[in-house]
């Protein structure tokens, strides 16, 4: 058995179509809008400001706190039941691990800066989907950067390495699958997050990481022009 | 909120205008969009000014209530995401949205919206039962007429997905659309001093002496009722802020 070509049609090293939008949500400090395929994430930064309880503080430097929610209509099939579960509560600490060489909270001793991932509707790959709006969010409230983070799902589909699994490769039938998120910072190229469930060899992943480089620069370039358009000068 | 500010939004008041410009008895531009989610059996996104509010319908099968056997069931839930507003906090529903998520809940149930007898499969054994969720994007305020106007329109957009009596396809949709009957529109009317305003805002809303969020069939018979706010409310100021959550349920119809 092979997996020859892709259920949707795609190329092996193709995303799903995304679209990508900053400022989407007024309260917020910094937002942005992630869509990439069917999977939809929303990010809204919230922050720095004060924390609480206040055992939490941390006198020498700002904290970064991430959530993450699947809204309860949000997946195919049966209502997601509401709450933090233990799989949103792992997403959440590994998406502020993702994003936390990226920024500097130094100048915000004892206070937070809190970060909102939603996701009205999920076609896997909502962790990296996340991760991609929270950047962007991060940029919009204006929180020094260091540089940007995109992050992209690879996959293995029985034999073959893909870019971006969706639901239907994720739970392929006809035979193994591996699901790899990778989280790639722009300009250094440094992995912040990676995950990976399935059987994998060193050699395919070593490939599996090379791919994510790749496709997470043309996700990289989608984020900046959308923080870009937001800024831009209309001149009419 | 300090006296300056009550004073600002009265002065505007007692002038006839609201301090964003507005009419007294006006709502800011409304939006209705149905369909947002292919995942949901039923979906709708409702702007009010800057307020945004999703929601979506998700349809199972599932045991009927002992005491209405032949009824398929309704659950309503508000989760007022921190992503909306910045005093929000992550963590189960508090009293602010269940209080929606109720009121929303007995404007449908009351006016018998849904024909619950046509979501019954076997008595006493299997029935539809409709699961609403209410999740806001931006809360700029009125969260109330928001839920209400969203959860409907959802439930207009809603197709059952295919059953064979065993177990749901949610991945094949039917044309079959839920038994709807008569809407309910919600209009909540706030009292500050002696004014009567629709669609407050935030700034508003943290000035206010009471609420009335009235519930309206297409007819105008009154559905559901709350009030709300710390101040009580004499009956001539009941039935002024009726007559005009009446008035102005008509025009929101029209995005039904």
């Amino acid at each position: 058995m092979s997996y020859t070509k892709r259920n949707d049609g795609r190329k092996f090293d193709e995303t799903r179509p995304i679209e990508a939008k900053v400022g989407v949500i007024k309260n917020a400090d910094g937002s942005a809008y992630f869509k990439i395929g069917k999977t939809v994430a929303y990010a809204a930064v919230y922050g720095p400001r004060g924390i609480h309880p206040k055992f939490l503080q941390n006198p020498k430097n700002g904290k970064l706190r991430c959530f993450y929610n699947m809204m309860p209509f949000s997946s195919m099939g049966e209502r997601v039941r509401p709450g933090a579960n233990r799989r949103a509560k792992e997403i959440a600490m590994v998406t502020e691990k993702a994003l936390l060489p990226i920024i500097d909270l130094i100048e915000f001793p004892n206070s937070v800066v809190d970060v909102f991932i939603e996701l009205p509707q999920t076609d896997a790959g909502t962790r990296c989907a996340g991760i991609c709006a929270a950047s962007m969010a991060l940029a919009d409230a204006g929180i020094p950067m260091k540089d940007m983070v995109a992050s992209v799902s690879i996959g293995r589909v029985d034999d073959k390495l893909v870019v971006d699994l969706d639901y239907s490769e994720e739970s392929y039938e006809d035979g193994t699958v591996a699901d790899i998120p990778i989280a790639v910072i722009s300009r250094t190229g440094e992995i912040s997050l990676l995950q990976m469930d399935g059987k994998l060899s060193r050699e395919d992943l070593k490939k599996a990481i090379e791919m994510a480089k790749q496709a997470c620069s043309k996700i990289d370039k989608i984020q900046r022009d959308a923080l870009k358009k937001k800024y831009e000068v209309k001149n009419e | 909120m300090n006296r300056e500010q009550k004073d600002y939004i009265l002065n505007f008041l007692e002038q006839g205008v609201r301090f964003d410009g507005r009419k007294l008895e006006e709502y800011r531009p409304i939006k209705v969009e149905r369909g947002f989610s292919e995942n949901a059996e039923g979906s709708a996104k409702v702007t009010i000014g800057n307020t945004e509010v999703l929601a979506g319908v998700k349809l199972s099968v599932d045991e009927p209530y002992p005491d209405t056997p032949d009824g398929g069931t309704m659950m309503i839930n508000v989760e007022l995401l921190p992503l909306s507003n910045p005093n929000f906090e992550p963590g189960p529903p508090g009293i602010q949205a269940i209080e929606i998520a109720r009121v929303v809940d007995r404007g449908i149930r009351e006016s018998e919206s849904i024909d619950t007898k046509k979501l019954c499969i076997k008595k006493g054994e299997k029935v539809w039962s409709i699961l609403v969720d209410i999740c806001p994007i931006n809360d700029d305020g009125n969260l109330f007429d928001a839920s209400t106007l969203a959860v409907v329109a959802a439930l207009q957009n809603t197709k059952f997905p295919s059953y064979n009596g065993n177990i749901v396809d949610y991945k094949k949709k039917t044309k079959e659309s839920l038994p709807l009957r008569k809407l309910p529109v919600s209009c909540t009317v706030i009292k500050i001093d002696n004014y009567f305003i629709v669609d407050p805002t935030p700034e508003e809303e943290k000035k206010i002496d009471s609420r009335l969020t009235v519930e309206v069939e297409e007819d105008g018979t009154l559905c559901a009722l709350q009030k709300g706010g710390d101040k009580p409310l004499t009956a001539e100021d009941i039935d002024k802020m009726v007559g005009i959550g009446i008035e102005k349920s008509k025009e929101l119809r029209k995005f039904l």
